[in-house]
């Protein structure tokens, strides 16, 4: 199911949480959500799911706007603080959801018997949920989000208090389930959201400041090419400065003189990667590395939000 | 209707988990069984066979213990934040209070029908009133609805059990008493209102047999407006 927000404006008392914004989201796309703590990212969140009303602007799920249309059953959120009744056994608090969610009876215990295999909650599944560690909370939430097999998942800093292995088994997860859905998480880590999304979103103020894959993204921020090279010759020397002249260079530093290595900046709009080979190649020299440098998205994000 | 039952069954399950439910069943048959056999104008200083006793003693036992069980039913919801997931289930904001306020309601059916073995036993020594018995537990199934639904209204203001507990019974001491009082001391059309607000006339005259479609009306439209009231709080206050 295809989600569109409208100019959506969402104020608390003189401050704008969210403020004008509009985006798209589409069937079979993972959409990163990025931006400081207080950007708005959990009130968009809240207005999707419904939690919050819309106060201007409107949200399309499927077509229809959901002030209109109860879109809930489609929907699977894990919000922010993983809110879950600590007295209850984790199956029964699934089959709670379930229910809730509107799965046929005769459905739900095989739903929750694939969301205990999926979410690894099989040792701990009759265990009262108060009982469980944060990050079996945070799988419990998983499952709950998608025990009723949602067209669309709101995911609040899903990966939040998971270690390392349980991270990188939630992030195929939500991979594989993103080929089909329509997936929303958001997230401080930011290698998370290049590893699991299609698309970025970061928004400041509850402003959008930049939306595209990791790699426009980049482009945007930075618009030259910058590489590092080590080339063996028998003068450095020769190398810096040979180098400098060539046309598509902005600027060449010294890393290490000695073992030939420099930073290259290309000029805006150009590629210098095929001139230093052939240089390379009509000097006799040996390019021993050419290692492209990428901006961090660290860079981006806060280039983007810091003001 | 079935999401109500979901969450009535939910809840219902967690009085009993969390103790809530055996101590309000032993506390209220404890207190209105001692009252009505044992001490003071108990049924054998009457020497009637009549439940009326019973009812006197647990129209005040409900009174303060029905917040006891609602206190907690949005308050703790807010505060533990789950009530951010449950709105983001598919059921809207009447289904969720009717649920709580079901389970609350099968909580005192269960109360009143521990204590059937004492109509039993009054029947079986004296030549009992039936049509009034059965009134009588009427007025105090009415009555728990009509408070059951103002003390999740008091829920529903806060986030606070312990502000929720004391709203209901601030709330709750008007129609228990404050209303009949100031009947009493005002006069004119002002009495008739304050006579007409006042729960225990409407409990009275039921306890004592006379089904009066006033009074039930009375029950009913107070229960609805307290439901209407916490749904209309929980969707201002998220």
């Amino acid at each position: 199911m295809d989600i569109s927000i409208n100019q959506l404006t969402k104020s608390y008392g003189f401050q704008k949480a969210v403020d004008d914004i509009s985006f798209q989201v589409k069937t079979g796309e993972i959409l990163g959500f990025l931006g400081p703590n207080g950007a708005g990212k959990t009130t968009t969140m809240k207005m999707i799911t419904g939690y919050l009303d819309i106060e201007e602007g409107d949200i399309i799920i499927d077509g229809q706007s959901i002030q209109k249309r109860d879109m809930k059953e489609n929907i699977g959120y894990l919000p922010e603080h993983n809110p879950l009744y600590h007295d209850m056994p984790v199956v029964n608090y699934l089959a709670f959801c379930a229910k809730l969610q509107k799965v046929p009876n005769h459905l739900v215990d095989s739903r929750i018997k694939k969301m205990v295999q999926l979410c690894g909650l099989d040792v701990e599944k009759h265990k009262k949920i108060g009982e469980l560690s944060k990050g079996y909370r945070q799988r419990v939430g998983l499952a709950q989000a998608m025990i009723h097999d949602p067209e669309i998942l709101i995911l609040d800093e899903p990966t939040t208090g998971l270690d390392p292995n349980q991270i990188v088994e939630i992030r195929d997860l939500i991979r594989q389930m993103g080929k089909e859905k329509t997936v929303i998480l958001s997230t401080h880590i930011l290698p998370e959201v290049e590893a699991t999304c299609d698309r970025i979103l970061i928004i400041n103020n509850g402003k959008i400041v930049a939306d595209g894959t990791a790699d426009t993204l980049r482009k945007q921020a930075q618009g030259q090419q910058v590489l590092q090279v080590k080339v063996e010759a028998p003068s450095p020397q020769a190398v810096y400065e040979k180098l400098q002249s060539l046309p598509s260079i902005n600027t060449v530093d010294i890393i290490n003189l000695d073992t030939g290595r420099f930073e290259i900046q290309s000029r805006p709009e150009s590629v210098s990667n095929q001139h230093i080979f052939q240089m390379c190649v009509s000097e006799g020299w040996v390019l021993m590395e050419m290692i492209p440098f990428e901006t961090k998205l660290e860079d981006i994000f806060r280039e983007l939000t810091m003001n | 209707m079935n999401s109500v039952w979901i969450i009535a069954k939910r809840e219902l399950g967690s009085f009993f988990d969390s103790l809530v439910a055996y101590i309000m069943l032993i506390a209220f048959l404890g207190f209105s069984g001692f009252f009505t056999w044992l001490f003071g104008s108990d049924i054998f200083y009457v020497k009637e066979a009549s439940l009326q006793v019973f009812f006197g003693v647990a129209f005040w036992t409900l009174f303060f213990f029905i917040p006891a069980i609602t206190m907690r039913q949005i308050a703790e919801e807010r505060k533990t934040g789950t009530i951010e997931m449950l709105l983001t289930k598919s059921i809207n904001y009447r289904q969720l209070v009717l649920g709580k306020w079901l389970a609350c309601f099968l909580l005192v059916v269960i109360a009143l029908a521990f204590t059937l073995p004492y109509y039993i036993t009054v029947a079986s020594i004296g030549d009992i009133d039936h049509g009034a018995t059965i009134s009588g537990y009427l007025g105090l199934l009415l009555m728990s609805a009509v408070y059951i639904s103002i003390g999740i209204f008091a829920s529903s203001l806060s986030s606070n059990q312990i502000v929720s507990f004391l709203l209901a019974l601030l709330i709750g001491i008007f129609f228990h008493f404050l209303f009949g009082i100031l009947a009493g001391s005002t006069s004119g059309w002002l009495s008739e209102v304050f006579d007409t607000l006042s729960l225990t006339n409407h409990f009275e005259s039921i306890s004592r047999g006379v089904l009066d479609s006033k009074d039930l009306i009375y029950f009913i439209s107070i229960t609805l407006f307290g439901i209407f009231m916490s749904e209309y709080m929980i969707s201002k206050k998220k």
